[in-house]
């Protein structure tokens, strides 16, 4: 009898665990907020900030709390939201609330919105790339094994492997901008805005991150694709007959795709807490850029709302990676 | 079962016996289906090249089968291969000429031997877990051989033929069962399943490599009875390629013998099986245990009465109702379940069974590798709680038991390491001494497991397993990786040894002929229960159990006559009792 498909119940459990582990994830980054040297409350006020103003931007804060009624404020805002007060106006922070950000008293979880949708399409259109230009490269070298085709690709995929991913991209953008002069210089654009010039607004970053990352993914589908080749039932179809590329494409690539989806997966996870050096080259708005400067700033709060992002994006990413795994492999028994 | 009445010729396949007996060499007709000539093939190694088959002829007609047998490296895998050009792209050298129903095989353009592949001959692999695709339903694998094939035929077609000939080749359910994938089908359904692929393409010819070799005893009876009765329902030619003389004796018409590549001997194979012209082929069927055989009494020579059954005095290991569960909850297993036993000093204890009987866990439990979870198991009257060093045991895998980074001395040196009583320079003595008991030259004590055959290695084990000065050895499967001349110097090393030390021997074995030539009492053990135990020659001569009787009825043998009619006869039980878990 066919094994019955168990997805629900295991994406179900899964998210369970996730969210503890997120839990855990956001207590330790709570306590970062005492391990980290200075003052909070001067650091959000200012430098030139007399000790009474000091004392006031502590209450708003909450900071003159002990620790353990603020971390309880903290869950509290998490689960239900909270209510900051500014003196004047009470301000409501509603229900994942991360709290506020020092820099501009604005909400972290507001700031981590608006940077998403710049991010989310950096790294989806640079998983398309990277999944066309990686998992095709890594065929062909894998089918012209001995090759001419093999030893060029494999040039180019260690120089790809080896290549920063900044280096990659001033390149492209000088080559690309300013010699060519095919493109303007990529600024960002909103796809709600304009759907044509976000794509060719983003056209080269995800041209940079793809073709890094693709080097990656062409080496992994490369050696996956030989593995499974060499496999007994690979021998079974070419002794009955069927041709090479109904070999490869219906039996072979079969057993060489899981490894790759599941990596894509956790890569495009990692991905949504921002590629840093990628949104600072182009300078796309996305949540990697805001990490980079909330962290010049010490903006904790802002900090731990974004690595609290990229826990949950990579956490899901792996399930959904299990998921898509057992489906393509059957014998793999999801518990 | 066959549709046609048994008569006493191994065959009923329309080539006249006496046609086969003018010898292979004999002007056949024309149209022989396969022609072999002068077939040679070598694999580059490094700067050289490796000979693997050497000036290789024989010829095939239609409707007629031909065993090709030979120990491990003897090339007759590679022969099979080279039938259907799968040596294509690969960097081996073929010369000589192959040709299959008219198609010269060596120059065929890419179209003509897929044509070939399946369509005219089509082939049955040794693993039927790994040779079929494990992300597939087995139904659409078939089906899309047979529409590789036959292209004018439409996907739903395709997979009702796909059902017929999975029920063909007796899959119970098969419209059900087509859409499991392969790991959902025991060994047997998978073999079964295999042919069915074959068939699916109605070839002329099935190539079979080993196609019986990963199955147990009585899934083995069924598969060969079934690869037979398609033969004489179909009238395709077959090519049996094996290591096991018996599989071959009762399913063939001709025999070629083959060694290094060559061709020792060939002829029908009831001429090569009773009256062998050549030394190597009488050397190998006396190396043959016999499964009719009663055990030399090599044993008995010793000091101790080694028949003798285990009584109080002697006593040396016991179990007393063993249970061993595995996993916890739904998926709790139980691979022993309530075993009693009993070893006498100086005697060897056959245990039998089939894969997943429980064999290997009461051997481990006996030397205490493995708790029970019941029951006990009583050294010399007294509780065994721990590992003790006079109970020792020898490994199946004799690559995979010895650590590949330790030189072999250092490796039978270990024991006594651990057990501290000697000195550096009488524990070297003690294993040079060892080496040289097992029968290995003690200048060998610095090489690697790597150097060393099949057999070398084996011998190794066992002279780790002597070094802490054992009274009982458990040996779990010490032959079954060997060759069968390999297999006999290692089963005649461990009656010797018995003899010489006075040791008990545990020897657990799928093979029921081994354990008959080597055992004094025998235990047939059947998911996780002995079903039956006594005196070796009564169990074999006169089983009691239903069970023993069918494993025994299913151990092929090398008269050809006799395999027909026992086939015969497990046609008409498998029709009593219904098809039987395949």
């Amino acid at each position: 009898m066919a094994d019955r498909f168990r997805g629900v119940p295991f994406v179900a459990k899964r998210l369970l665990g996730a969210a503890l582990v997120l839990l855990v994830l956001a207590t330790v980054l709570y306590a970062l907020f005492y391990l980290v040297p200075g003052d909070p409350a001067q650091l959000a006020c200012g430098e030139r900030c007399s000790p009474a103003q000091v004392a006031q931007v502590r209450g708003q804060l909450g900071l003159d709390e002990s620790a353990h009624a603020q971390y309880l404020h903290f869950l509290q805002g998490l689960f239900a939201g909270r209510d900051y007060s500014s003196g004047t106006s009470v301000q409501h922070c509603a229900a994942p609330c991360l709290g506020l950000s020092r820099q501009n008293d604005q909400q972290v979880t507001t700031l981590i919105l608006a940077g998403l949708p710049a991010t989310a399409s950096l790294a989806f259109g640079a998983m398309v790339v990277w999944l066309t230009l990686g998992v095709g490269t890594g065929l062909l070298s894998a089918l012209r094994r001995g090759g001419a085709t093999e030893r060029v690709l494999t040039v180019l995929t260690l120089a790809g492997t080896g290549t920063p991913v900044f280096i990659l991209g001033l390149l492209l953008m000088m080559a690309v901008c300013a010699y060519l002069q095919w493109l303007p210089f990529p600024s960002y654009v909103p796809l709600t805005q304009d759907a044509e010039q976000w794509a060719w607004n983003m056209l080269l970053p995800w041209l940079t991150l793809g073709l890094f990352e693709s080097a990656k993914y062409a080496r992994l589908t490369r050696s996956s694709t030989l593995e499974v080749l060499a496999e007994d039932h690979i021998r079974t179809f070419r002794a009955y007959g069927v041709s090479e590329r109904a070999v490869v494409t219906r039996h072979a690539l079969r057993g060489a795709l899981p490894p790759v989806i599941a990596l894509s997966a956790i890569d495009l996870g990692s991905m949504m807490g921002g590629a840093m050096l990628t949104e600072q080259l182009f300078g796309i708005p996305g949540l990697g850029r805001l990490l980079i400067d909330s962290v010049r700033s010490v903006d904790l709060p802002v900090v731990v709302g974004v690595v609290l992002v990229i826990g949950t994006a990579v956490v899901v990413a792996n399930a959904v990676a299990d998921v898509l795994y057992a489906l393509a492999d059957r014998r793999v028994v999801l518990s | 079962m066959t549709p046609q009445p048994n008569g006493p010729t191994p065959d009923s396949a329309p080539v006249p016996v006496a046609d086969t007996a003018t010898g292979p060499t004999g002007d056949r007709a024309a149209g022989a289906l396969i022609d072999v000539r002068g077939l040679t093939v070598d694999f580059p190694a490094g700067d050289e090249s490796v000979r693997a088959v050497d000036g290789l002829s024989f010829r095939l007609s239609a409707g007629q089968a031909l065993g090709i047998v030979g120990e491990s490296g003897s090339g007759k895998s590679t022969v099979a291969a080279a039938l259907l050009g799968l040596h294509h792209g690969t960097g081996a050298r073929v010369s000589g000429s192959v040709e299959v129903d008219g198609i010269d095989v060596q120059a065929a353009s890419v179209r003509e031997l897929r044509r070939l592949r399946g369509g005219t001959a089509a082939m049955v692999f040794q693993d039927p877990l790994s040779s079929l695709d494990p992300y597939m339903a087995i139904g659409d694998q078939i089906a899309e051989v047979h529409r590789t094939h036959a292209p004018h035929v439409s996907r739903r077609e395709a997979r009702r033929h796909a059902v017929t000939v999975l029920d063909r080749v007796g899959i119970p359910d098969a419209a059900r069962r087509s859409r499991s994938r392969p790991h959902e089908f025991s060994g047997g359904m998978r073999q079964r399943a295999l042919i069915a692929m074959a068939l699916a393409c109605e070839p002329r010819v099935l190539v079979a490599d080993e196609p019986t070799t990963a199955l147990d005893v009585t899934v083995q009876a069924q598969i060969l009875d079934l690869l037979h009765e398609l033969r004489t329902e179909t009238g395709m030619g077959l090519v049996l390629v094996s290591h096991d003389l018996g599989v071959v004796a009762g399913n063939v018409d001709d025999m070629l013998v083959m060694r290094n590549g060559r061709a020792v001997e060939h002829g029908p194979v009831g001429t090569v099986l009773a009256a062998p012209r050549e030394a190597y082929t009488r050397e190998l069927l006396a190396a043959v245990p016999r499964v009719e055989t009663p055990r030399t009494p090599v044993a008995t020579a010793g000091a101790v009465p080694a028949s003798a059954p285990a009584s109080g005095g002697d006593l040396l290991l016991e179990a007393v109702g063993v249970r061993r569960e595995f996993g916890r909850g739904k998926n709790r297993t139980v691979a022993v379940d309530g075993v009693s036993l009993s070893v006498a000093q100086g005697e060897t204890l056959g245990i039998v069974g089939e894969s997943g009987s429980g064999k290997t866990t009461l051997g481990r439990m006996l030397v205490r590798l493995l708790e029970p979870s019941g029951g006990s198991v009583r050294h010399q009257g007294r509780e065994l709680t721990g590992i003790r060093s006079d109970l020792q045991m020898v490994f199946q895998d004799p690559v995979s038991s010895l650590n590949p980074r330790r030189s072999v001395g250092e490796s039978v040196a270990d024991p006594l390491r651990a057990a501290g009583a000697l000195t550096d320079a009488e524990i070297t003595r003690r294993v040079r001494e060892l080496l040289e008991r097992v029968g290995l030259d003690p200048r060998w004590y610095h090489r690697y497991p790597h150097e060393f055959s099949g057999g070398q290695r084996q011998r190794v084990g066992i002279a780790r397993a002597l070094a802490p000065g054992p009274r009982l050895i458990v040996c779990d499967e010490p032959v079954s990786a060997l060759d069968v001349t390999t297999r006999a110097q290692v089963l005649d090393l461990l009656a010797q040894l018995q003899r010489d030390l006075g040791l008990a021997l545990v020897l657990i074995a799928h093979d029921l002929a081994v354990v008959r030539q080597a055992s004094d009492r025998v235990a047939v053990m059947r998911r996780g229960v002995v079903v039956e135990e006594g005196p070796s020659d009564r169990v074999y001569d006169a089983p009691r159990d239903p069970y023993t009787k069918s494993l025994l009825a299913a151990v092929p043998v090398l008269d050809p006559v006799e395999a027909a009619a026992r086939r015969a006869a497990r046609g008409s039980v498998g029709a009593l009792l219904g098809t039987a878990a395949g």
